[in-house]
């Protein structure tokens, strides 16, 4: 891995791509504004983690496969999120442990860096904070948080700002109970886990919540709005930007 | 003995409604995940052990037929008489004969997960032989008709106050008190008579040591001595599984089971059971039985992958630790072993057509692998059962009722949906027409999905541009 590249690969993610295509934009400018250019693959879709983890494996490596196509070249895969993250880095060569693709999908998987990771351990921005004094909390993804071990990145990203106040969830390391197809075949504990994620949220007395993955955010964001509590859920790379631009 | 079906969803439904229950897990997991944070502070050490842990089991089970011969040589010599059963039902059988050799109608017992297994107690009873559990959580939720709600803290979905009302109603002439150590020295009179009377002690095995033919027992409150010393005849039952090569693969184990269970360095008592009672010696059972189930062991073992269920020293780490387990107890789970290795043992030993949808409920947050001793890969064997749930396969070591989820609608949707992202134009048209919909979703007939979903949190809008369209009209490169 260069130190620092010239070119860098953006993996959106499907929810992204298709719900916070913001948070895919602000993604991209942060990359920019150090001077890396970006490349969007138009024929980049889903990580395929969805079946995966449902049980369909066959349908994953399909969908998986699509991306190894779409990403062809040596630069490193920016990616927004710690849970799809995972999925490039961690799975697809287990998935493709036993076929032709087996190498490849290794060599794709080290490629594969969290935004945040990215932003810090590589390019080691310094961040300057033009906005207006603001209190913050924090909910890390669990993908982020035990497999990718990106969530110090994060926040140090949080802590450069000086007029941002990060309080952070006394639960931190508990998961918000999204879990993909869990959140549709086990609703009831869902809503339970995301209840109480809620309740920790709003003892912070913090007035936006931050991660670094789309699904926990769409999760969380939904239980607040279902309850009318006005704490917007943001991802931190439009949060981030945010902040630089005053 | 097979169970009665299931109904997973009332039981999840009922158990989060259970406001009393709800405190009471969080309080106890809380705790306990507080004791095992201060005892294996030190992250790097923790790691070293856990890979030594690790090791250690994985050493043993790949040699598992040899030490289990070992195992039954060394007892053998030593004067214990090891009988192997296929089933549940075999290991009753064998139980009851030895009890019944012996005329006798009393068993004391010490706490033991495979004795639940097999449902022994009521097996028992049933030839009207009474067996009383003497560990503390066992007495209590015997009086209460209950099964242990988690495999190291078997009532710890009760508090104090439930336990004071329960010693007032159930035991004769004891007046009603929620004073601990009150509590403790009433049941320490009940049992202490039992002790006397009781002429057979069955016990568990946390590990059994092939090299010396030695029966190991961790505990804390001294019961599982007394089952195993007072009584003429001990009878340990054991899951095959639990076997370790040598005599020094126990310390690192011992201290990884105490550690993660309850935080301990050591537990209180720590049996080492070699022999009955040699000529000469003054105490000590004059037979000591051992019985080896396999009940689906040896099935499990034939998988290299789900092989790694078996390392599992029953710490009960992945329970303390699970949002979910937090959020159900163990009893909602409705079989013996809940929680995170329960999801992952009791679909392999009862089969997905019955206990499949445990593998269901997980996130796959992995706060359970990040806690257990002995690293077992809960979350891809999670990941396994789900696929065989689906997947119905010739290959010989698939999960008993392989295939048994599978149905066209699911299927047709995950085809569709990998067909879909396979295809960039597609992909992008599916994209387009989403966008159109924007945030009116939630105006749709909330069925299905949506409703799932919909119940407990407002639906995400859909971006009247997808961010493929968005990147092109900023002039981001597509090389």
């Amino acid at each position: 891995m260069p130190t620092h590249p010239e070119k860098v690969y953006f993996f959106g993610t499907c929810l992204i791509d298709l719900c916070y295509p913001q948070a895919g934009l602000a993604s991209m400018a942060l990359l920019q504004r150090e001077g890396i250019q970006v490349v969007y693959p138009q024929s980049q879709s889903c990580c395929g983690q969805p079946a995966y983890n449902a049980g369909f494996p066959e349908e994953a490596k399909k969908v998986a496969r699509q991306q190894l196509k779409a990403f062809p070249k040596d630069y490193p895969i920016v990616v927004p999120s710690g849970s799809c993250g995972g999925m490039l880095k961690h799975h697809y060569p287990k998935l493709f442990a036993d076929e032709p693709e087996a190498a490849e999908a290794r060599r794709f998987a080290s490629r594969v860096l969290e935004l945040s990771e990215f932003l810090v351990k590589v390019l080691d921005v310094k961040l300057e904070d033009r906005g207006q004094p603001i209190r913050v909390t924090w909910h890390s993804s669990c993908s982020a948080l035990r497999e990718m071990r990106v969530i110090e990145y994060s926040k140090s990203l949080l802590r450069q700002l000086r007029n941002v106040e990060l309080i952070e969830l006394q639960r931190e390391r508990e998961c918000c109970g999204f879990g993909g197809t869990f959140s549709i075949k086990q609703p009831d504990i869902s809503a339970a886990m995301v209840a109480d994620k809620v309740m920790d949220i709003e003892q912070t007395r913090a007035t936006r919540l931050l991660s670094g993955d789309c699904g926990c955010l769409m999760n969380i964001d939904g239980a607040l709005r279902h309850r009318k509590i006005p704490i917007p859920a943001q991802h931190i790379a439009e949060f981030l930007l945010e902040r630089v631009h005053g | 003995m097979a169970e009665a079906v299931v109904d997973f969803p009332r039981n999840f439904a009922q158990a989060l409604n259970n406001q009393q229950l709800r405190r009471n897990l969080r309080v106890a997991m809380d705790t306990m995940g507080m004791r095992r944070r201060t005892l294996f502070a030190d992250l790097e050490a923790f790691e070293r052990l856990r890979v030594r842990g690790d090791a250690i089991r994985q050493r043993a089970l790949s040699k598992l037929p040899e030490l289990l011969e070992q195992l039954e040589r060394k007892c053998t010599e030593n004067g214990i008489q090891v009988h192997w059963a296929e089933t549940p039902a075999e290991a009753n059988q064998i139980c009851l004969d030895i009890i019944q050799r012996h005329h006798a109608t009393r068993v004391i017992k010490g706490k033991s997960m495979v004795s639940e297994e097999m449902h022994l107690n009521h097996f028992l009873a049933e030839h009207d032989i009474e067996a009383l559990e003497t560990d503390l959580g066992e007495y209590i939720i015997q009086l209460d008709h209950e099964t242990p709600s988690h495999i190291i803290v078997p009532a710890i979905h009760k508090n104090r106050d439930q336990i004071a009302r329960l010693f007032h109603e159930k035991i004769p002439n004891t007046p009603y008190t929620e004073v601990v150590e009150e509590l403790n020295t009433i049941a320490r009179q009940v049992l202490r008579e039992k002790f006397y009377a009781g002429e057979v002690g069955v016990s568990g095995v946390n590990f059994a040591v092939a090299e010396t033919g030695t029966l190991c027992l961790v505990e804390n409150e001294g019961n599982g001595r007394m089952c195993t010393t007072a009584p003429p005849v001990h009878i340990a039952v054991m899951g095959l599984e639990k076997v370790v090569e040598r005599l020094e693969d126990v310390p690192p184990l011992l201290r990884l089971l105490t550690g993660s269970a309850t935080g301990q360095l050591i537990t209180t008592y720590f049996n080492m059971i070699t022999s009955p009672r040699q000529p000469g010696e003054k105490d000590g059972p004059r037979e000591v039985h051992l019985v080896l189930l396999d009940n689906g062991r040896t099935k499990i073992w034939a998988d290299p992958e789900l092989r790694q269920t078996l390392k599992c020293i029953r710490c009960g780490a992945c329970m303390n630790h699970c949002p979910v387990y937090t959020r159900l107890g163990g009893h909602a789970y409705g079989y013996v072993y809940p929680g995170p290795i329960g999801s992952i043992l009791t679909p392999q030993l009862e089969g997905l057509e019955n206990a499949g949808a445990m593998a269901t409920a997980s996130t796959f947050c992995g706060a359970c692998e990040e806690v257990c001793p002995v690293k077992i890969p809960i979350t891809a064997i999670l990941r396994r059962l789900r696929t065989e749930s689906y997947r119905q396969t010739a290959a010989p070591n698939a999960v008993k009722g392989h295939g048994c989820k599978r149905n066209l609608a699911e299927s047709l949707a995950w085809q569709g949906w990998a067909f879909s992202n396979a295809t960039p134009w597609l992909n992008a048209l599916n994209a387009t027409l989403l966008g159109l919909t924007g945030s009116h979703l939630s105006k749709l007939p909330q069925v299905g999905l949506l409703k799932r979903w919909g119940q407990s949190r407002a639906l995400p809008p859909f971006a009247s541009k997808s961010l493929h369209a968005l990147a092109k009209e900023k002039g981001i490169s597509d090389e």
